[in-house]
């Protein structure tokens, strides 16, 4: 599992060290006297439950903020990265979880951005291109650098912030969340690249949701819960039990999966496809989704689950086929389908989801208010109310519903997209990707309120690129493949099963 | 009191009034006579009608992540058809209109502005022209509508009734005062007593994620842009009656710019989201206090457009986070 290297220097001096780091937000205290060091030649994982401090952590590493107690030493010597880009001049490199470039400059210019090559006359983009492909080379991509970032896919636009972040001869490169959108062939193209960074002698601090690739990737783990550090352990040493128990601070028994109980009779439909596309985006889509029903959906990246979502909301529209919610036909607009009760949890949290400057009351209430209307405002003390239940029964990690939506973790924002559809009961719930990006413990609390929610004759659609979550969530399985439904699979099939068909002839 | 985002217009306002009552004691006078009073206090918010009606408007614009450019030509335009009505020079295009009651010149004046208002909010709503764009298109065709109903000629006219919105008064303050607290008050009760107020700052915020949750930003944007543009028929009457006069060159010209920086100087962000009109209004009002500082105390008037830009990028500064955080630390 972990590299020889990370043995062999177990003793070296670390090259980053952060010591008795203490950041405190108004209410929180996010840091609570933290170390973290980091070899040279090492993949050190940083680990750790929404809101144990992992992203101030990365934040004060790379100057986004400034710690109120603690210092920094790099290669021995104290620093104190003011900025992002004084950590970078510092030879501290970051990529975090969520694209952040410019989607209408051209890849290369993604690559160079603010450190462009120069001829006499301006920009050299002949060696602009060079190097935007040699970076890209290093992640096993070629693709048109030329060509606008936003032609390419989520997938394809993370690695290019990782070849911009490789871009510069840094000595600690810092992965927040890089594989929360690739596919597996991308996760091992990109492990390669990183085991090559290690070997050359650079620090490589890793954050992820996925166990599997932590423990795949890892040499040594740092876990911090609620702001305080847990422990630093060799991940040969860990096992993943082990590993969730620190992180959740409680023993665990294996993943809490519930088996389906196949229904007997037929449950009353609330959505149906049949033969649906939208032209140039999915086709061949026929599937029921039944009162207390969960339909997974499988498939790789880019096999067409957003899209897919984005009809059953009306998003886009039926160009072949028909469909029905609720006995009322096709075609739908946003509006209309949440009026009807249909809710929608958008894959892209922060462009599609959040607002990120109201409230998290306001952004709780919202939905509701949208039914209402203009002239039936919700109140604030009611907004305050709903605020209060959603925060108290999804577990919403918050001072007060008074907080701006934008300044909570990843999984907090998810719940309160949750509670923002689940306050008006809705017959039918797609969700696209919620537990994206968010903890485990945030993520076994989503299954079981999904679970509970479904009992109750709730609908869902639930799209998830971890296949485990799928096959455990879901009373059916629809497989698609290259933007088409390739398969309907009953409940209870084994994710090996469901490897299969999303395998089958593409391989 | 720190956070809230009229701390630093409030502050400077303060400290600019106190400048004028250490410049001159008597600044802070009120002289009670024919039943209202006078003094510079009420002179700078008579004066500062105008920008104040266009800032309210342009705070609801500017929250949806628009702006609209287009409140001074509208101005012009509800001038112009007010005085032509009065007047009723030959050749002026409404003249068959049998209506020669004030309530009733004010009503067609408004209405016609209100459909500059659908317009724009058509172009930028329905067919989602960039704000800029379409607004552009009406400052800059709205002054040759104004220009074609007033034949290009100054209209004057006389006629008290209407006159009185500009230069009466009533309960001791002139009548524009009142007007533009009447509208502010309405606009407030309408975005903060039902749900458009949050709908506008949720388009705002992030118009991807308002498609999404059923809000229909397209309505909201028709009605803003209506909004607007009738507090800029208001400003248009107020200007016209204030001087018996409807001159389509220059009625509430650049005045959209004065709206843009009272709205930005109270704090609301120009990307959109949030907005205090409070903060719009205490804007408008610092910005006439500053001109009429610089008027009263013998500043060569040269100097005012300079001045005014300085202050403006004080309070602006002061609002910055990066620079509030340099300050601290």
């Amino acid at each position: 599992m972990a590299g020889d290297r990370g043995r062999g220097r177990g003793l070296s001096e670390p090259v980053l060290q952060l010591s008795g780091i203490v950041k405190r937000f108004p209410g929180v205290v996010a840091l609570d006297k933290v170390d973290f060091g980091l070899r040279a030649g090492e993949i050190h994982s940083l680990m750790g439950e929404n809101g144990a401090g992992k992203s101030s952590l990365i934040k004060v590493l790379t100057g986004v903020y400034r710690p109120d107690e603690g210092k920094i030493t790099l290669g021995g010597q104290p620093i104190d990265p003011r900025s992002p880009a004084h950590a970078s001049e510092l030879g501290i490199s970051a990529v975090y979880q969520e694209v952040n470039l410019a989607s209408n400059l051209s890849v290369a210019e993604n690559i160079c951005l603010g450190r462009e090559p120069r001829t006499r006359l301006g920009i050299d983009w002949r060696e602009m291109a060079n190097r935007s492909e040699i970076g890209l080379g290093r992640l096993g991509v070629k693709i048109d650098v030329r060509k606008p970032l936003y032609t390419y896919s989520i997938a394809l636009q993370q690695l290019v912030a990782i070849a911009r972040g490789l871009d510069v001869s840094a000595k600690v490169l810092v992965l927040d969340e890089p594989t929360s959108s690739l596919d597996a062939s991308e996760v091992a193209s990109l492990f390669v690249a990183m085991k090559r960074l290690r070997d050359a002698g650079m620090g490589i601090v890793f954050v992820s949701h996925f166990l599997q690739q932590v423990e795949e990737i890892s040499d040594r783990i740092t876990i911090l819960r609620n702001g305080k550090l847990i422990g630093v352990h060799e991940a040969k040493d860990l096992t993943r039990k082990e590993l969730v128990s620190l992180m959740i601070g409680r023993e665990i028994g294996e993943a809490t999966g519930v088996k389906r109980e196949v229904a007997g009779t037929k449950p009353e439909t609330v959505l149906t496809l049949s033969h649906g596309a939208h032209k140039g985006n999915v086709e061949n889509l026929s599937f029921d989704v039944g009162v207390g029903e969960v339909v997974g959906f499988a498939g790789l990246l880019g096999s067409g689950r957003t899209e897919t979502v984005r009809i059953c909301f009306g998003f886009d529209s039926l160009t072949h086929g028909t469909g029905s919610f609720c006995g009322r036909p096709y075609p739908l607009n946003p509006k209309r389908a949440i009026r009807q009760g249909m809710g929608h949890c958008p894959e892209d949290r922060k462009a599609n989801g959040i607002f990120p400057n109201l409230t998290l009351a306001e952004n709780i209430a919202i939905v509701r208010q949208a039914k209402r209307g203009w002239f039936r405002p919700i109140s604030r003390k009611d907004q305050k109310a709903l605020a209060q239940d959603s925060i108290r029964d999804l577990k919403i990690a918050t001072p007060d519903g008074q907080k701006k939506i934008g300044e909570l973790s990843g999984g907090n924002q998810q719940k309160a997209l949750l509670a923002r559809w689940l306050i008006s009961n809705p017959k039918l719930m797609l969700l696209d990707e919620p537990t994206r990006g968010i903890d485990v413990g945030a993520k076994f609390e989503i299954a079981d309120l999904i679970e509970k929610l479904r009992k109750n004759g709730m609908a869902f659609v639930f799209v998830s690129s971890e296949l485990s979550e799928v096959v455990q969530s879901s009373s059916k399985v629809v497989v698609l493949r290259d933007r088409k439904q390739v398969a309907e699979m009953p409940g209870g099939s084994s994710e090996d099963e469901v490897l299969a068909k999303i395998a089958e002839e593409s391989a | 009191m720190r956070k809230s985002a009229i701390f630093w217009p409030l502050v400077l306002l303060g400290a600019l009034l106190l400048l004028n009552f250490v410049l001159d004691p008597g600044f802070f006078s009120l002289q009670f006579r024919d039943g209202r009073f006078y003094g510079s206090l009420v002179d700078i918010l008579n004066r500062a009608a105008p920008v104040m009606l266009l800032s309210v408007g342009m705070t609801l614009v500017i929250a949806t992540g628009g702006v609209d450019l287009s409140v001074g030509a509208v101005m012009a335009i509800a001038g112009s058809v007010a005085a032509g009505l009065i007047a009723r020079p030959p050749g002026f295009p409404l003249n068959g209109v049998p209506i020669h009651a004030v309530p009733g010149i004010i009503l067609i004046s408004l209405a016609i502005a209100a459909v500059c208002g659908l317009f724009n909010g058509f172009l930028i709503g329905f067919a989602r022209l960039q704000p800029i764009v379409a607004t552009l298109i009406l400052m800059v065709a709205g002054r040759g509508v104004a220009m074609l109903l007033t034949d290009g000629q100054i209209i004057t006219f006389t006629n008290p009734g209407f006159a009185a919105i500009g230069s009466g008064s009533n309960l001791t303050l002139p009548n524009p005062i009142w007007i533009s607290l009447a509208i502010v008050g309405i606009v407030s009760l309408l975005t903060r007593k039902t749900a458009f107020g949050l709908f506008t700052e949720a388009v705002g915020d992030n118009p991807s994620a308002a498609d999404g949750v059923g809000i229909d930003s397209r309505t909201i944007k028709l009605a803003i842009y209506t909004i607007s543009a009738t507090c800029a028929g208001v400003a248009g009457l107020i200007a016209a009656a204030d001087i018996k006069a409807a001159d389509a060159n220059n009625a509430g010209l650049y005045l959209e710019l004065d709206a843009i920086l009272a709205v930005a100087i109270g704090g609301t962000s120009m990307a959109g989201g949030r907005f205090s009109l409070a903060g719009s209004l205490i804007g408008a009002i610092l910005m006439q206090a500053v001109t009429t500082t610089i008027l009263t105390r013998g500043v060569p008037t040269e100097a005012t457009l300079i001045l005014k830009a300085l202050i403006v990028v004080g309070v602006c500064l002061a609002q910055s986070p990066t620079f509030a955080n340099r300050r601290l630390a």
